[in-house]
């Protein structure tokens, strides 16, 4: 799903995020991705995102090579992934049911569909009674979880979240964890960055470590 | 040459990409249908803003369609007046009052000539004498010097030079005329002012027409600041730049339809303010010679200049400003 090849990252200015990555994501894997905060973790993510291009190596996302991929095309590959933000980044000027519908909307589905798909996402994440509320007024564990239905209701091939539970109390975030579980279980490769060292310990997922910009460690099933 | 591969692989890509969307026709348009829609609530939502752009906008399409209708009731006032290119046709000496009286009516029967009148050398001889204070000098004259003239209108209330000259051709190529004269000073420097009118309000326009596009566009750049953060996410999630760009063209295109709509209300409200008092004036002159402001074409104009402007001027904003927006 994820293949990095001796991919590195300068940034601007000669700071280097990354070095010299290599690690292969199967189909269907669900991994852990830590290291403490500056050690790269956003980085390594942003490169799969196409958010930024890696300096030198190879990117491939679903056997496709994204590392020089033209404008044009990003669009593309970014419907094929569900991002998860710390900062959930919902619009608050629209419904809960709108901020779901707007990765449908934009891949053109049509408008009985879209209704269709948004309810059933809802309904997974126990958020069905509170579709034509505005986020605003939700708590933050459900507007991480509105996020989420966001995220995974376009069914992505691969769901990509960057801290997702950071600012969640640990009931909240093993409540979130699990749930990714539940999507990883119908075949979705997910792929966490997080620093909750606990909390994944807690879980039997493979995980990659980066430490100042290396992959340090490499567990079985990322290898 | 790689990359010349690279590059066809990708658009070719690119064309996969667009057919796999599923978009059916209809779908196409629900969804155009629906962004245009969005773009009018968020303008209803802050109708003060906006109706005060609408108002600048108004304004300035308003300034030259009004300017533009005047001066085409202008034309049109000048081809009704009976001033056309007149023709002064001066007889030869020696010609009898019965000839000259008989030319004019056989000439009356000529086409393209509206009128005759015919003036006799009496006639001319006393109105000179009036209009120059010469009249007692000119009674010690033994004998009237002045010929018969024959006074001229062309048929048809245009001005039309070319049509002129060729009737003082064919009144100078008869045997009983000395000199045909045509006035065609006035009409020239009339068709010199229309022209010089008509330059003046193409320059307003095209500069009003910039100013209607610039306001736009600094307002679009405007909502696509505030919409910062929802175009980020959108682009983050896989909304192409023409998904981006949508909602921001319609807007555009709405600014300037209703400010076309204004302007339209403007111009017809200004004029008819104006059609009281100009049909007192044309009573005066016993004209009934009244503003026409013709509605329809106006408003469709009006329609089509402020579409076309909104959605350039927009386009401007756009173009600039949603490309630096990128995910970081």
């Amino acid at each position: 799903m994820i293949r990095f090849t001796n991919v590195s990252k300068r940034y601007p200015g000669g700071f280097e995020a990354l070095s010299n990555i290599n690690f292969h994501m199967e189909k269907g894997v669900m991994a852990f991705l830590t290291g403490h905060s500056g050690a790269g973790k956003s980085t390594l993510l942003k490169l799969v995102a196409l958010i930024e291009y890696a300096t030198r190596g190879q990117v491939f996302v679903d056997g496709e090579n994204v590392t020089r991929l033209g404008k044009r095309r990003i669009p593309y590959i970014r419907r094929k992934i569900g991002f998860i933000f710390q900062e959930h980044h919902l619009l608050f000027d629209r419904t809960v049911f709108d901020n779901v519908a707007l990765p449908l909307i934009i891949a053109g589905y049509r408008h009985q569909e879209i209704g269709r798909r948004v309810r059933a996402a809802l309904d997974k994440l126990g958020l069905l009674s509170k579709e034509r509320l505005y986020p605003i007024t939700l708590s933050g564990g459900e507007q991480q979880r509105v996020g989420i239905a966001r995220a995974v209701v376009n069914k992505p091939m691969l769901l990509l979240a960057d801290e997702p539970t950071g600012n969640l109390d640990p009931e909240l975030s093993r409540e979130i964890m699990s749930l990714f579980s539940l999507f990883n279980d119908v075949g979705v490769s997910v792929l966490i960055a997080s620093h909750d060292i606990p909390l994944i310990e807690t879980l039997d997922y493979p995980v990659l470590s980066l430490d100042q910009g290396r992959l340090t460690h490499s567990a079985a099933g990322a290898a | 040459m790689n990359r010349l591969r690279k590059n066809r692989r990708q658009s070719q890509h690119h064309w996969q990409d667009i057919l796999r969307r599923r978009l059916s026709p209809r779908t196409f348009l629900q969804r155009h249908a629906q962004v245009a829609f969005d773009s009018l609530g968020r303008l209803y939502r802050n109708w003060v803003a906006s109706s005060m752009t609408a108002a600048v906008i108004a304004i300035a399409l308003a300034m030259p369609s009004g300017l533009y209708l005047l001066l085409g009731n202008l034309e049109r006032l000048s081809g009704s007046w009976d001033g056309q290119a007149s023709l002064s046709v001066f007889l030869q000496h020696g010609i009898t009052d019965d000839k000259a009286r008989a030319l004019a009516a056989q000439v009356r029967t000529w086409s393209g000539v509206g009128s005759v009148q015919l003036i006799t050398p009496a006639q001319a001889l006393q109105e000179f004498g009036q209009q120059s204070g010469f009249a007692d000098v000119l009674g010690v004259l033994e004998e009237n010097p002045l010929p018969f003239v024959l006074i001229v209108l062309p048929a048809g209330d245009s001005i039309d030079p070319a049509a002129a000259s060729a009737l003082r051709e064919r009144f100078s190529e008869l045997p009983e005329t000395a000199l045909a004269q045509l006035d065609l000073q006035w009409v020239q420097r009339l068709a010199a002012i229309v022209d010089i009118a008509q330059r003046v309000i193409l320059i307003i326009s095209a500069l009003l027409a910039l100013a209607v596009m610039l306001v736009i566009g600094n307002t679009i750049r405007l909502e696509i600041q505030n919409r910062r953060d929802e175009i980020l996410v959108t682009k983050l999630i896989g909304a192409t730049n023409g998904f981006v760009r949508r909602p921001f063209l319609y807007g555009g295109i709405w600014y300037g339809v209703l400010g076309a709509l204004l302007a339209w209300l403007v111009v017809e409200a200004g004029f008819w303010l104006l059609s009281e008092p100009v049909s007192r004036l044309a009573g005066l002159y016993h004209s009934d010679f009244s503003l026409e402001t013709l509605p329809l074409q106006l408003l469709g104009v009006l329609l089509a200049g402020g579409t076309v402007l909104g959605l350039l001027g927009s386009w401007l904003a756009v173009g600039r400003h949603l490309a630096a927006i990128e995910p970081t």
